[in-house]
């Protein structure tokens, strides 16, 4: 996690290796949309230590089901701008089906399990809190293959 | 914030846990954290009935939050031990 602006150039620096030949990127960017408002940033909050935990066990997990992969990934917290990366996740493996899905595992977890909340920021300073769709685990997190790892292209 | 236990002087035979409260739910009770005594063999749904009679504007939290034990999801069902932290989490909005 970091207060700081998130460099995906770093993280893709992380998860480089001799044997790995595709690298995938996710960023995340703060975004406004009619639907949602004159959203200007949003702040997010986390429970700082479950949330390095969090990433330590989806990390785990998706290793241990692509065992070849590198993986490195960001959550940046306190005021996050329109248009600045909230969370990144760069994932390598030998070959690009695997690096795809592999970092889409990671994101979607990510999103469902991450202790973290958000405050929207509106231009006119107002704040309201905002959950994402249908987060939220089921106690224990899934394990083992299902819907996951196995890309159609 | 942290709040002296909010619970009546426990028997001996209690355990004693922290509970922590996030974003909505600490703004709503206006705590972060309380100590609270439980029954030997209580469960998370204990804790957050503790919870719920005793902070400040508990009644608004669900009676069925997420809930965490020592940093890991768990389930309502999941029995506490003395020492235990026990975060109720608001709904989740990372990413």
């Amino acid at each position: 996690m970091t207060r700081q602006p998130i460099e995906p150039l770093g993280l893709l620096r992380r998860v480089g290796g001799p044997g790995l030949g595709a690298v995938t990127l996710f960023v995340g960017l703060v975004r406004r949309s009619a639907e949602d408002g004159p959203v200007a940033a949003i702040e997010y909050t986390a429970y700082e230590a479950m949330l390095a935990a969090e990433w330590e066990r989806i990390f785990a997990e998706a290793e241990q089901r692509w065992p070849e992969l590198r993986v490195a990934a960001c959550h940046r917290l306190g005021v996050v701008p329109v248009g600045e990366a909230s969370i990144a996740v760069a994932a390598a493996a030998p070959h690009r089906a695997e690096a795809f899905a592999a970092c889409r595992y990671v994101i979607e977890e990510a999103k469902r399990r991450l202790p973290v909340w958000k405050q929207e920021i509106f231009d006119d300073g107002t704040r309201r809190w905002r959950a994402n769709q249908a987060a939220g685990p089921e106690a224990v997190p899934p394990q083992g293959g299902e819907g996951w790892g196995s890309p159609s292209f | 914030m942290h709040v002296p236990a909010t619970t009546p002087a426990a028997p001996a035979s209690s355990i004693r846990v922290t509970a922590r409260l996030f974003a909505q739910y600490a703004e709503l009770a206006g705590v972060e954290s309380v100590s609270i005594a439980l029954a030997p063999g209580a469960v998370v749904a204990d804790l957050v009935a503790a919870l719920r009679r005793t902070v400040p504007n508990g009644e608004l939290l669900p009676e069925r939050p997420l809930v965490a034990v020592n940093l890991s999801h768990a389930r309502a069902d999941q029995p506490l031990s003395d020492g235990d932290e026990i975060a109720l989490l608001p709904p989740l909005a990372g990413g």
